[in-house]
C-alpha cells in the first residue's frame, strides 16, 4: 500500500526549484508532439530560443507578450489566495479595455497628463465591477463564482461585439467591428525607440511589487491569507470575512482591467475582439506556475510569454503549428500542480496499509 | 402572434431537442464526476476532444459508430488524467480541472493542424442521418421532432434513463453516491473510495466527449476551431440547476435548447428592433439566473471538492 504524508518541513529550495523544473519537464514533453510533427526537437528549441533572444525585437516582443500576462496572472493569484476563484479574467480585461476606448477614442479631448490616468483609472474600475457582480452573487446567493464568472466570460464577449457595432463602432472604420483608436496623447508612452514594448510593463512590475510587500506585510495582506487557508477560522477571529473577499475581488477585476487597458491602450491603439488571444485563462497558468506569489508571477509571465513568442518564431521556421505554444503552457501548468503536490506530501510505502487507518 | 407561431411550430421543437442533446451528454457526465464528489471543469476541453477524435476516426474510416467509440476513449483517456490529479493526489479540482480543458483544446488543435497543415476548409464526413421509421415518423407533430432526430439524440435520452437507474437502483449507484457524501463512510464498509471515483470521472468524462462527438458528427460534418464555445461550462451551470439528478438534467438542457432556439428565430423576427447579441447573450444569462436560484436550495453532495485520504481523517 502507499500513503501520503504531509511533509513536515518544506525546504525553500523546493519551492522555488519546483517551478522551474516543472517547466523544463513541460518543455521536455513538448517534444513528442515536435517529433509527431516532423520536427527536430533540438533544432526547434533552437529557433524558439533565437526567437526570444536573438534581437533586441526579440526581446521588445517578449516583453510585449508579458505585460499583459503580469496583469492576469496577478488578477488571478491574488483571488486565489483567497480561495475566490475568478476565472473570468477574460471578460474583466474585456471591459478595461472598453472602459479605454469610450473615455480615450475622441469623446475627450484632455491633455495626455489627465487622460491617461483616467484611462487607467476607469479601466481598472470596470474590471473591478466586472468581478464584484459574482463576487455579490457568491456572498449573498451562494452562487459558485467559477461558473458564474465563467459565463460572465461569454456574456461581456458578446456585450463587446454588441459595442463594436454599435455605440463605440469606429465612424471611419469602413464597416469593420473596431472602436476608434484612442487619441495619441492618451496612449501609455513605448518604452523604446520603434520597439512595441511600452510602460504598460512598468506599471505592471509595479503594481506586482505592491502587491508582493502587501501580501507579504500588511494587515490587509494578513487577511486575505487568513481567509484563504481557512474562512471559518478566520470568522472566528474577527475578520469581515466577505468584507475581505470583496476587497480582493475589486483589486483582482482591477488588475486583469489594466491588462485590456494595457493592451488596447499601450499596444493596439483600437479595440477588437481579437484583443486578447486568451490572456485571461493564462494568467491562471501564470499564477500557478508562480506558486500565486505576485513576484513569481513576474517570472512566470516572462516564461510563459517566452513559450509564446519561441514557439510562433519556431512554428515559422520549422512549419509546425504554432497551437505547440499552447500545448506547452498547459503540460507546464500540469506539471507544477504534479511538483506542488511532491513539494507538500511524502509518498510512504508501507505494507499494511488498513492498519495504518 | 409570432412567439405562438414559433411555440406551435415543430421546427422549433425539433431544434430544442437537437441543441439540447450535446448538453444533456454534457449535463450527465459532470452529474456522474460531482456526485463521486469531484468537479471536473475539463468539461470544455473534453467537448473538444470528443469533437475532434470523433470526427478524425470517422475520417480516417472508422465509420460513425467506431468514431462515436474513438470519442468515447479519448474523453475517458482525459478523465482519467484529471482522476489521477484529483483523487490519489488530492489536488486542486478548479485548478485541475482548467488544466485538463487548456491541455485537451490545445492537443485537439495541434492534432488537426499537424494532420491537416494547409486546409483551408475542414474535409467533410457524412454525418449521422435522421432516423426515419416507417409509422413513428408520420404521427402528426410528435413524428417530425422526435423522428427527425440522429442516433446521437436517442443515445443522448436513453443514457438519462441509464444513469438514472444506475445512481438509483444499483449498488454501484448507491456508492458512487455515498463517496460524494460520505467517502468515510464507503471506506469503513471496505469499499474502495479512491477505485470509485476514479471510475466515475473515467465514466462521466466518456459521457461529455459524446457531447463533443454530437457537434463533429451529427449536429454538422466537419470540425472547427471554437466549435464548442462555452457548452461545456454551460453544462457545468446545468448540473447545479439539475440539483444532481438525472431527470432534471434531462429538463434543464431541454429549457436551454428551448430557449437557445427561440434566441435564433426572435432574432430573425425583431433583429431590427433589439441588436442580435441581446438574445446571444440571453442564454448565459439565464444559467447564471438558474445558478442564484438553484443555489439557495442545493443539495450538493457534500465531499464534493473535498480530497479524501486514505488513513487520514
Amino acid at each position: 500500500m502507499i500513503r501520503i504524508e504531509p511533509r513536515a518541513n518544506r525546504s525553500r529550495a523546493m519551492d522555488l526549484g519546483i517551478p522551474v523544473l516543472s517547466a523544463v519537464i513541460a518543455l521536455a514533453f513538448a517534444a513528442i508532439p515536435l517529433l509527431a510533427a516532423g520536427a527536430n526537437p533540438i533544432t526547434a528549441y533552437g529557433e524558439m530560443v533565437k526567437g526570444v533572444f536573438g534581437s533586441v525585437f526579440a526581446v521588445s516582443e517578449m516583453l510585449t507578450r508579458a505585460t499583459p500576462l503580469i496583469f492576469t496572472g496577478l488578477a488571478a493569484a491574488l483571488a486565489f489566495r483567497a480561495k475566490l476563484w475568478n476565472i473570468g479574467a477574460e471578460g474583466q480585461l474585456y471591459l478595461g479595455a472598453m472602459a479605454a476606448v469610450a473615455v480615450g477614442a475622441g469623446w475627450l479631448d484632455l491633455p495626455g497628463l489627465l487622460l491617461v490616468p483616467l484611462i487607467v483609472i476607469l479601466g481598472a474600475s470596470a474590471g473591478a465591477a466586472g468581478m464584484a457582480v459574482p463576487t455579490y452573487l457568491k456572498s449573498r446567493f451562494g452562487a459558485d463564482e467559477v461558473v458564474t464568472t465563467l459565463l460572465l466570460n461569454f456574456i461581456i464577449l458578446i456585450f463587446l461585439q454588441m459595442m463594436l457595432e454599435g455605440p463605440l463602432k469606429d465612424p471611419m472604420g469602413l464597416g469593420w467591428p473596431q472602436s476608434a483608436p484612442i487619441l495619441d496623447q492618451g496612449m501609455l508612452p513605448p518604452l523604446m525607440e520603434r520597439m512595441r514594448v511600452h510602460s504598460g510593463l512598468i506599471l505592471a512590475l509595479v503594481l506586482a511589487g505592491v502587491a508582493q510587500f502587501m501580501l507579504a506585510r500588511s494587515v490587509w495582506g494578513f487577511r486575505l491569507r487568513a481567509v484563504g487557508e481557512n474562512a471559518a477560522a478566520a470568522r472566528h477571529a474577527g475578520i469581515n470575512v466577505k468584507r475581505s473577499l470583496f476587497g480582493v475581488a475589486i483589486i483582482s477585476g482591477g488588475l486583469a482591467g489594466l491588462a485590456g487597458v494595457s493592451e488596447v491602450a499601450g499596444l493596439k491603439g483600437y479595440l477588437t475582439a481579437d484583443l486578447s488571444p486568451g490572456f485571461g485563462y493564462t494568467g491562471i497558468v501564470v499564477a500557478m506556475l508562480a506558486g500565486l506569489s505576485p513576484v513569481g508571477v513576474v517570472i512566470a509571465a516572462l516564461f510563459i510569454a517566452s513559450v509564446f513568442v519561441g514557439a510562433d518564431s519556431m512554428s515559422r521556421a520549422m512549419g509546425v503549428s504554432s497551437f505547440l505554444a499552447d500545448l506547452v503552457v498547459s503540460m507546464s501548468l500540469l506539471c507544477v500542480l504534479v511538483g506542488g503536490f511532491i513539494a507538500r506530501y511524502r509518498i510512504i510505502r508501507s505494507g499494511t496499509g488498513r492498519a495504518a487507518s | 402572434m409570432d412567439l405562438l407561431n414559433i411555440l406551435m411550430s415543430e421546427s422549433f421543437w425539433a431544434a430544442s431537442l437537437r441543441i439540447a442533446t450535446p448538453l444533456i451528454f454534457g449535463v450527465l457526465g459532470a452529474l456522474i464526476c460531482e456526485r463521486a464528489g469531484v468537479l471536473n471543469l475539463g468539461i470544455e476541453g473534453i467537448f473538444v476532444v470528443g469533437a475532434m477524435c470523433g470526427w478524425m476516426a470517422v475520417w480516417l474510416g472508422a465509420g460513425l459508430w467506431g468514431g462515436v467509440l474513438v470519442a468515447a476513449l479519448a474523453g475517458a483517456f482525459f478523465g482519467l488524467l484529471h482522476a489521477i490529479l484529483t483523487v490519489p493526489l488530492g489536488l486542486s479540482q478548479h485548478v485541475s480541472g482548467l488544466g485538463i480543458t487548456l491541455f485537451a483544446t490545445s492537443v485537439s488543435y495541434f492534432t488537426y493542424r499537424t494532420a491537416l497543415p494547409n486546409v483551408s476548409s475542414p474535409p467533410r464526413i457524412e454525418p449521422f442521418q435522421p432516423l426515419d421509421l416507417p409509422i413513428l415518423s408520420d404521427l402528426p407533430f410528435l413524428g417530425p421532432v422526435l423522428f427527425q432526430q440522429t442516433a446521437l439524440t436517442w443515445l443522448a435520452i436513453a443514457m438519462v434513463g441509464l444513469v438514472w437507474y444506475v445512481l438509483n437502483r444499483t449498488a454501484l449507484g448507491v456508492a458512487i453516491q455515498a463517496v460524494g457524501d460520505n467517502p468515510d463512510s464507503v471506506d469503513a464498509q471496505g469499499l474502495s473510495v479512491y477505485g470509485l471515483r476514479i471510475g466515475a470521472i473515467v465514466a462521466g468524462s466518456a459521457l461529455m466527449a459524446l457531447g463533443g462527438a454530437f457537434l463533429t458528427m451529427s449536429a454538422f460534418d466537419a470540425f472547427f476551431f471554437g466549435m464548442v464555445n462555452g457548452r461545456g461550462w454551460v453544462c457545468i451551470a446545468l448540473v447545479i440547476f439539475a440539483s444532481w439528478r438525472p431527470g432534471k438534467a434531462l429538463l434543464g438542457a431541454l429549457l436551454f435548447g428551448a430557449f437557445d432556439a427561440l434566441q435564433v428565430r426572435l432574432q430573425t423576427e425583431m433583429g431590427a428592433l433589439v441588436p442580435g447579441q441581446v438574445f446571444l447573450m440571453a442564454p448565459y444569462i439565464l444559467s447564471i439566473i438558474a445558478l442564484v436560484i438553484a443555489a439557495r436550495s442545493a443539495d450538493y453532495p457534500r465531499a464534493l471538492l473535498q480530497p479524501w485520504f486514505k488513513g487520514q481523517r
